[in-house]
């Protein structure tokens, strides 16, 4: 099955928005700008950003490369985004205060497409993962849709992100908040309850490999929102490749970062991907 | 400055580097307004091969200060799907075409100029024989004794502008651009990225990329690209296109007063696709 393509099209060339809003919850630094320039987003799609000051001759000398970034929310020409400091470039993102310019290219990448006519939407995120399904979320209950969110943090003080996902149900490793154990096993409950629910799931490698499988197994539908390290996210330099079904590689930013379960390789974290 | 290239007419000094802009890609992401805004005066191809290739498996891509090392391994849907799906699409473009190539000898080569040699959308042929992660361009590339064989085999199989790519990592580069002058070049175009080793962070000794080696690009190569622009323009008398890590107007004015006739934008479209068209209409 191939997710349609919905994307909403981006203003050619990087342009620079000034910083509104910044808030830290738990780990995860909020923040907003306002994009005159942009169209709206579809959930699903991400931003290229970057600072328009100081971006680089950070730790490692870096960063060089924008980084992508996922949507949380968009209304009007108010944009949300959250960053998880993973590295220079995200500890860069997560220094920026009100007022301060970020350059952004954007929306890329082809964002999740809504379930069938009376199926159910089960979102189901790992850590930062919770971000497009948080939109799509938006998306479905304005739509009058009926949506079940599944969220799993490593502990405690991660799982405070899920106030930003309405309603979840929460699973973290340690049980420290909410179920303890996987969001996969929410899920097979879930599945168990519902046999036609179309899955969609973005969270890191492993645990998006785990709901690729669930969702071969089980046939349902299943949308799964790929992250991969880009250097330009719109499909010019071909370093953001998975392995596909057929064989071939596929760039998550132009032919994902949404993609069918049953599109992806068996073995596509075995190649490269799990590094 | 409108630039004459080997008889082809540019609005401006700025071409895009090989590989590094996917207009297909780019009028899904973009739309119209990639035609409408296009950055570049000319377009070059990605390397085309007789054959498909895949490209290298993940990892592909490795930041470092500066710049980026890439191991992409050069994917293409190979000569036939080139002609038949590519070609008309790129053909529409406000600009004119280069057709960048590589064949691992000189009966490959020669079956892709003769290919090309009917294509009127094409106005010039680039030869790849520079590329660092597949081991014929660095062994012709590199040498200009193997350079000279390849080119006196193939030069009469086109009569399109050749432009030869050179690679950064010989032991003169003056030397094999000579050489390509010798065997019938129209032009030359540098540098290719530099072979670059990426250690992973998490197993040490090993590879980060996929394909094992790769090549650096951005501006941490632009000194090296600007000794070997000033070392060919000594050396020959062909129009130089002049690239590695030009990010800004000002960056390519030190290549044109260098000697070179007009430079290539390639790292800096990744962080913006529309910065080389500032970049040209700064040098225009």
């Amino acid at each position: 099955m191939t997710i349609a393509d919905s994307r909403v099209q981006a203003p050619f060339g990087a342009r620079e928005v000034a910083v509104t809003t910044t808030e830290q919850i738990g780990p995860y630094r909020v923040f907003g700008c306002r994009d005159e320039l942009g169209p709206r987003p579809r959930a699903g799609q991400f931003y290229m950003l970057s600072s328009s000051d100081h971006w680089g001759a950070g730790s490692d000398e870096r960063p060089y490369l924008p980084r992508a970034i996922s949507v949380l929310a968009a209304d009007d020409d108010d944009l949300l985004f959250v960053i998880e400091v993973v590295g220079p470039g995200t500890e860069r993102l997560a220094q920026l205060v009100e007022g301060d310019g970020l350059q952004m290219l954007g929306p890329l990448g082809n964002g999740f497409s809504a379930p069938d006519e009376g199926a159910r939407a089960i979102l189901c995120g790992g850590g930062i993962g919770f971000v497009p399904l948080a939109m799509m979320q938006q998306e479905l209950l304005t739509a009058g849709r009926e949506v079940t969110a599944l969220v799993g943090f490593r502990d405690g003080a991660h799982a405070a992100g899920a106030r930003l996902i309405a309603g979840a149900q929460v699973a973290t490793d340690d049980g420290s908040v909410g179920n303890e154990g996987l969001v996969t096993e929410l899920l097979l409950a879930e599945l168990d309850r519902d046999s036609n629910a179309v899955i969609y799931c973005c969270g890191p490698p492993r645990m998006l490999d785990a709901v690729r499988a669930i969702g071969v197994a089980s046939g349902a539908a299943t949308q799964l929102a790929l992250e991969a390290p880009m250097a330009c996210g719109y499909g010019a330099c071909y370093g953001c490749v998975v392995k596909a079904a057929d064989g071939s590689y596929r760039r998550s930013c132009v032919d994902g970062p949404v993609i069918s379960a049953d599109e992806l390789a068996p073995d596509w974290l075995a190649v490269g991907g799990a590094k | 400055m409108t630039v004459n290239l080997c008889g082809i007419e540019l609005a401006h000094p700025v071409i895009n580097g090989s590989g590094t802009f996917d207009v297909i890609a780019a009028r899904r992401v973009f739309g119209a307004a990639v035609d409408e805004q296009f950055p570049f005066s000319a377009f070059v191809s990605k390397t085309i091969t007789i054959e498909p290739r895949r490209g290298n498996p993940p990892p592909r891509l490795f930041e470092t200060a500066a710049g980026l090392i890439n191991s992409i391994g050069l994917p293409n849907r190979g000569l036939a799907e080139y002609l038949r799906e590519e070609l008309p699409q790129l053909a529409t473009l406000p600009v004119p075409l280069i057709t960048n190539v590589m064949g691992s000898n000189a009966d490959e080569v020669g079956v892709l100029f003769e290919a090309l040699e009917d294509r009127g959308e094409i106005a010039a042929i680039e030869l790849n024989v520079s590329c660092p992660n597949v081991k014929t361009g660095l062994d012709i590339g590199s040498d200009p004794a193997e350079l000279s064989t390849l080119l006196a085999a193939v030069r009469e199989k086109t009569t399109k502008p050749l432009i030869v790519k050179l690679t950064p990592n010989s032991a003169n580069v003056a030397l094999v651009a000579a050489a390509a002058e010798a065997a019938g070049a129209d032009a030359v175009s540098l540098i290719n990225t530099l072979r670059a080793f990426a250690a992973d962070p998490a197993r040490p000794g090993e590879a980060w990329l996929g394909g094992g080696t790769g090549g650096q690009s951005g501006p941490a190569i632009r000194a090296v690209a600007l000794a070997q622009t000033v070392a060919v323009a000594q050396a020959i008398d062909l129009p130089i296109v002049a690239m590695g890590g030009i990010a800004t107007a000002a960056n390519g004015r030190q290549f044109l007063d260098a000697g070179a006739l007009a430079i290539a934008v390639g790292t800096e479209s990744f962080r913006d696709p529309a910065a080389a068209g500032r970049i040209g209409a700064a040098l225009t």
